[in-house]
């Protein structure tokens, strides 16, 4: 999952898109203090949604197109849909102060999470999001906000590395087999540019956390992805998936949902023995929002069969809802196994949560590698 | 300078009130666009930064010292060796081009002016990303040379394909500015130069390049600019392999969250184009006392 993940799609054009969002981002933001979200004031399980209406913000193409007229059809409150192209972006717009004008937010777990920390979030009225009885329990349970307090989650996955059986004289399952490849591998190799994924294949592969603070450990992480960049190719966090379907890289550290995009039955995806991350994508509300029933029924929306079937079907990502996924599992499975992985399986991968002041220790180490 | 031209440019009639006021809309746009943000970038340079970007208080000079690391001198040394490379290259192909665009007649001109800016009108991530699908293992250069025996070659992902990229977007740039001054050459002078016997080696070095000097430095520095703070070439042709202060000042933005340390790095930026254009611009009232 990335901070700039542009949903691009199969098409190699669409990398183009992908491009655009990964590298000319608008800058915002603002500064702002801590605090945790108060206890909910209690919200109207009976108001009239008709008088609502509410603004939602997304990456762009992430979910249904027909989504205002269908949430609109279901509950007869309005809706407007903003986009934006980077979690840093919204999270930007949401903490510069003021009323920022939107009601309900996608944005991935470790940024619901430290806009919970600035006291900017609604706690989730669980009464209001009945559908959260459709999610798998390990759903309900992610580290950066256990229990669904304020943030229901809308796809998760994890991270491992994307390869091309046919071109590989055994296939990868371990993450030293990327770091430290064997010579007929070396320069056909990716990694994903954005911190933490550029952290996490050496953070597994020294047994470390996948969130780690530790000094030591980071410099030891650092010395690992040193080693490792004379026999990458490169760095791609937009379009490793073509350069596999090229037959250009045998080997890509990769988000499990964009290996499906390659579309070629070659390229398979698996999660190295040491373990990965696992990611989640929410949906939050603003604690400014005016309309804060419809803002939870439009979660509740969300979460329902149709429109994660939609987002499963279209994005192939995983779903947390338990009925969606086991269909996709079943329909999508055999050409995108990664699709069919049990939320058991999934919950191996340690979860992300916000770094916090690290960060910058993070984007040092990535100035540092890709500057060696 | 200024007291000559405008001397000779302005016109009889108008008043000193009219003249300060025609000149509002120039001052305002100084102040809006230019000397409040660069205010704003000088001051942030020595604050803190806010959990999610933004700047706070103390007040501090770390920013300013971090510079220093040679970590971000190497970035820098490295970004100004791909710009300037890049605008070396550019001039060495644009330099000819504009003078061949120069003897052409002049309705092909016009033609061949178009074709130098058509690329302008396609986007400028389109024509980078096109580069990926030429210069990738699998593209068309490599492809072509291996057909004759020289490939497969690895071309993307190289700092070469940054310079490449960055000679390939500026180029117009070059091209332009070198043809105007070329067009404003008395062709006399070099008929006579050839009639007095000076081969044509002389004719360029005493009087081609010296004359349209003013052309070719700004060329230069249009070329050498906006290469040495891009950051979407180095993204999409250097695959990370080839880091430049661009990029880095894009992510202490994007994803450090680091506005002031992302300011003091583009003071730094500022610093050396400041520098690069008082060498300039004394170098153009030199040529021009040539002129004289």
């Amino acid at each position: 999952m990335a901070t700039h993940r542009t949903r691009a799609r199969r098409a190699s054009v669409l990398g183009i898109a992908g491009a655009v969002g990964a590298v000319l981002l608008a800058a915002c933001g603002g500064s702002s203090s801590g605090g945790d979200a108060s206890p909910s004031p209690s919200l109207d399980p009976n108001a009239d949604l008709s008088k609502q209406s509410i603004v939602v913000s997304n990456w762009d193409a992430y979910m249904d197109p027909d989504v205002a007229l269908k949430f609109t059809d279901t509950t007869k409150a309005n809706i407007t849909v903003a986009k934006h192209a980077t979690n840093e972006e919204i999270v930007g717009k949401l903490t510069a102060g003021g009323d920022p004008g939107i009601d309900v937010a996608f944005v991935s777990g470790q940024y619901a999470q430290a806009l919970n920390e600035a006291g900017l979030l609604e706690p989730i009225d669980p009464r209001l999001v009945p559908n959260l009885a459709n999610l798998y329990p390990e759903s309900k349970n992610l580290a950066f906000d256990p229990g669904n307090t304020f943030s229901v989650p809308y796809a998760w996955g994890t991270t491992g590395i994307c390869y091309r059986e046919d071109l590989m004289a055994s296939p990868p399952t371990s993450w030293n087999d990327l770091l430290n490849p064997a010579p007929e591998y070396e320069k056909k190799t990716l990694m994903l540019a954005t911190q933490p994924w550029l952290n996490l294949p050496a953070a597994k592969a020294l047994g470390f956390s996948a969130n780690t603070t530790d000094e030591g450990e980071l410099e030891q992480i650092k010395q690992q992805l040193l080693k490792t960049k004379p026999t990458l190719l490169g760095f791609d966090d937009v379009t490793f998936y073509s350069r596999l379907a090229a037959g250009e890289v045998v080997m890509a550290v990769a988000w499990d949902g964009w290996c499906n995009y390659a579309g070629d039955p070659n390229v398979k995806f698996v999660v190295p023995s040491e373990g990965a991350d696992l990611w989640a994508d929410t949906m939050v509300v603003l604690k400014s929002s005016k309309n804060k029933e419809a803002a939870m029924a439009y979660i509740n929306f969300m979460i329902g069969d149709e429109m994660q079937s939609w987002m499963t079907n279209n994005i192939l990502y995983k779903s947390p809802n338990k009925a969606v996924a086991e269909k996709a599992a079943a329909e999508l499975g055999a050409d995108y196994p990664n699709i069919a992985m049990t939320p058991a399986d999934l919950a191996k991968g340690e979860g992300l949560i916000d770094l916090g002041p690290a960060a910058k220790i993070y984007q040092q180490i990535a100035t540092e590698v890709q500057a060696s | 300078m200024t007291s000559r031209t405008s001397a000779g440019v302005r016109r009889h009639g108008d008043g000193p009130l009219l003249r300060a006021l025609s000149s509002i809309p120039a001052l305002g746009y100084l102040l809006v666009l230019m000397v409040i943000p660069l205010g704003l970038v000088i001051a942030y340079a020595f604050l803190t930064s806010g959990r999610f970007g933004g700047v706070q208080g103390p007040v501090t000079f770390d920013n300013i010292a971090r510079l220093f690391q040679p970590l971000y001198l190497e970035v820098l040394l490295s970004s100004v060796v791909n710009a300037g490379l890049a605008t070396f290259f550019a001039f060495l192909i644009g330099f000819p081009a504009a003078l061949a665009i120069t003897r052409l007649s002049s309705t092909w001109q016009t033609v061949a002016l178009i074709a130098v800016v058509l690329p302008f009108w396609t986007n400028f991530l389109i024509r980078t990303y096109a580069w990926i699908l030429l210069l990738n293992r699998e593209g068309i250069l490599s492809d072509g040379l291996s057909l004759i025996g020289l490939g497969p070659i690895e071309v993307l992902y190289t700092r070469e394909a940054v310079i490449l990229g960055l000679t390939y977007a500026y180029i117009p740039l070059m091209v332009l500015p070198i043809y105007a001054s070329l067009q404003r050459l008395d062709p006399v002078l070099l008929e006579a130069a050839c009639n007095l016997g000076a081969g044509p080696w002389r004719r360029f070095r005493t009087i081609l390049l010296p004359l349209t000097m003013p052309g070719i430095i700004t060329g230069c520095l249009f070329v050498f600019i906006p290469s040495l703070g891009n950051f979407v070439i180095p993204e999409l042709l250097g695959g990370g392999n080839s880091q430049m202060i661009g990029n880095l000042i894009r992510d202490q933005f994007l994803k450090s969250r680091d506005w002031p340390f992302g300011s003091a790095l583009s003071l730094l930026v500022l610093a050396l184009l400041v520098i690069i254009v008082m060498i300039q611009a004394s170098a153009a009232r030199r040529s021009r006392k040539w002129g004289a």
